[in-house]
């Protein structure tokens, strides 16, 4: 057989399977029956977010989003996809490097002294479903970040090792989508166990791990038809072509550290309300706070790690002195950060693509925009 | 010997000092720590005791206020303000903006009674204040880490970022993007645990202003969700209403 010119039909390490719609269900089933919670996609406050999920009838079924720079809003529609729309505020983040954890703990013992005793992760091994190419990108960033120094992150590690995940194919695009620019997506190629693309009527399977084999094992699968093949490769490519914006380039570190002075700084800085939205949506951002929480009585305190933001206040103070102390500082900070020295720190930009720090901005400031303007069209 | 506190009121509504009342078990722990000479809604009275921390709700509103903040003062080590009242004029500030008189002669019968100053003020406008504790009204967490640090004899610690970046860290659906409202938590200060986006809600800023804020960038958006000058005046224009950054704001669309 010759082999097909298309890299993307390569022929992956598990053949690809079919499970229809009405199967889903035994999806969730063989997953809790290998141990994992699972958290899905789910419609709720206006806005497809991860949940717990107990059934397959508490996904977005029907649901479109539709984002442009400052604003989502959902749409209800008579189609059986459970998976029709791009992405909602919240990637695989906020379940591995959560918001706010407690490290550790301090207590006095009846001599007076200290004694601190280390909170252990309580971990239950999660299966998120409906992870997007870009969301695995940035769990890639992730990863080197809390787990590839020289200090693995022990919270992190534990919640990420059991982690399972069912990625989605894209087959909608969102106006505030560019991964294909950042080289992120939209097809999902690695780092998933199981990954869906949703067809009409069901799913074409893609294993990607051992552990996502056994989870096939006793689902009621059969080999996917080249015409289901095609249409999953269809609708992928569909979903590229789709996309309206890019960034001006892969590697914008030496152009925007050249232009630490451009006008546009302060142009952005006047329209950017430095509220942090966009490091908290943003799937790669690791930045946080250590702070004590003392008991009352003094007795104890915890040790508390919170996300944190490079538009706060306190995130550049340094012994008595903010260096950030103002907004245009601040944005030049996230961008030359992301955009520019993250390629040094992790060999790569610090952005995937998402689009959601400019739809979950309250003003809609776009990445792609103000990198345009700084670094040039094209560069 | 425990440390002396007392808990002062001006003009407000009283809901600060529940802020105590309501501590449950922590009240009995402050009491074991601290002695608790002045406060009336509590019980205690003693209101010219020299005292390490005296906390002050309300604001300063008539010419007696004027004179027994001063005494206060003198006789406290700290002073930290609680509330909106006590920190930014309150809602009774909005007198600041218009003439008091006209007000007190349309609403009270025999207004000739009524000894009242023009403003209400925030009691930093009249004395030196260690620490204010915003919020409409301030919650027991805030009051009692005061306490705490003071007694450890470190700073407290004040956080006066958006209301958005705890927002997002409770997992809210942002209520400006995704509904349109107008959400005053990007230069709102936190401390709440945003509570109203919690529920659904805009955030109606009553912690006040968070900081480097950008009004014009939030009146600008405001603007553009269809609200009329007056009604984004009134979104600054709430709780806290001798804060300078939102007054200006209000300014701004409504001269």
């Amino acid at each position: 057989m010759p082999k097909p010119k298309n890299k993307q039909t390569d022929p992956p390490r598990y053949p690809l399977r079919y499970l229809a719609r009405a199967s889903l269900p035994a999806l969730l089933d063989s997953l809790r029956a290998a141990g994992y919670r699972c958290i899905g996609p789910q419609l709720k406050e206006g806005a497809v977010v991860y949940a717990e999920l107990d059934t397959v009838e508490q996904l977005p079924r029907g649901v479109h989003d539709q984002q442009s720079p400052g604003e989502y809003r959902t749409q209800a529609s008579e189609d059986e996809r459970y998976f029709a729309w791009a992405n909602g505020p919240q990637a695989i983040k906020p379940w591995l490097f959560a918001p706010r954890e407690s490290l550790w703990q301090v207590a006095r013992d009846e001599h007076g002294r200290l004694r601190f005793r280390e909170t252990s992760p309580q971990v239950t091994p999660l299966a998120v479903i409906g992870a997007r190419a870009c969301d695995l990108a940035a769990l890639r960033l992730q990863d080197q970040h809390f787990l590839h120094g020289a200090h693995p992150d022990p919270y992190y590690q534990a919640r990420r090792e059991s982690l399972f995940i069912v990625a989605v194919q894209c087959s909608h695009t969102a106006a505030t989508c560019f991964c294909a620019s950042t080289g992120d997506g939209p097809r999902a190629e690695r780092d998933f166990d199981l990954a869906l693309s949703e067809l009409n009527a069901g799913y074409v399977v893609e294993t990607g791990s051992q552990r996502g084999a056994s989870v096939l094992a006793a689902l009621p699968l059969a080999a996917a038809t080249a015409a289901q093949r095609d249409a999953a490769r269809q609708q992928s490519e569909r979903a590229a072509r789709l996309q309206t914006r890019a960034l001006p380039g892969r590697n914008l570190r030496d152009v925007l550290f050249a232009n630490l002075e451009h006008p546009r700084w302060d142009e952005v800085a006047a329209r950017c309300l430095s509220c942090g939205n966009c490091t908290s949506v943003c799937p790669t951002c690791f930045c946080h706070a250590e702070s004590e929480q003392p008991a009352l009585d003094g007795a104890h305190s915890e040790h508390v790690r919170e996300w944190d933001s490079c538009f706060t206040q306190g995130h550049s103070y340094i012994h008595g002195l903010t260096i950030r102390a103002e907004t245009r500082t601040r944005y030049r900070q996230w961008l030359t950060h992301k955009l520019g020295s993250w390629h040094e720190q992790y060999g790569r930009s610090g952005c995937v693509g998402c689009g959601r720090c400019m739809t979950w901005c309250p003003v809609g400031i776009d990445i792609t925009e103000e990198a345009s303007a700084i670094c040039g069209e094209g560069t | 010997m425990k440390p002396k506190i007392a808990v002062h009121k001006f003009s407000s509504c009283d809901g600060c000092q529940l802020a105590f009342l309501n501590a449950g078990e922590q009240l009995l722990t402050l009491s074991e720590l601290v002695d608790i000479v002045h406060f009336v809604e509590a019980g205690p009275v003693a209101p010219d005791e020299q005292v390490d921390i005296a906390f002050v709700e309300g604001s300063i509103t008539t010419p007696h206020d004027v004179e027994r903040i001063q005494r206060i003062r003198s006789q406290s080590h700290y002073l930290i303000t609680i509330g909106a009242c006590a920190t930014a004029g309150g809602v009774q500030a909005l007198r600041n903006l218009v003439d008091g008189q006209q007000w007190i002669n349309a609403v009270y019968a025999s207004p000739q009674y009524i000894a009242s100053l023009a403003t209400s003020t925030p009691i930093a406008a009249h004395v030196k204040v260690d620490l204010e504790l915003w919020g409409c009204p301030v919650n027991t967490r805030q009051v009692m880490a005061a306490v705490r640090a003071l007694l450890f004899g470190v700073v407290p610690e004040i956080r006066r970022d958006s209301v958005c970046m705890e927002c997002k860290r409770e997992g809210n659906v942002c209520v400006l993007v995704a509904k349109g409202q107008p959400c005053m938590g990007p230069v709102t200060q936190t401390g709440c645990g945003a509570l109203c986006p919690h529920f659904g809600r805009d955030c109606y800023a009553c912690y006040g202003p968070a900081e480097n804020i950008n009004t014009p960038a939030l009146v600008n958006r405001f603007a553009g969700l269809g609200l009329l000058p007056e009604e984004i005046a009134r979104r600054f224009l709430t709780i806290n209403n001798a804060a300078p950054a939102f007054v200006d704001a209000a300014r701004s669309v409504q001269p």
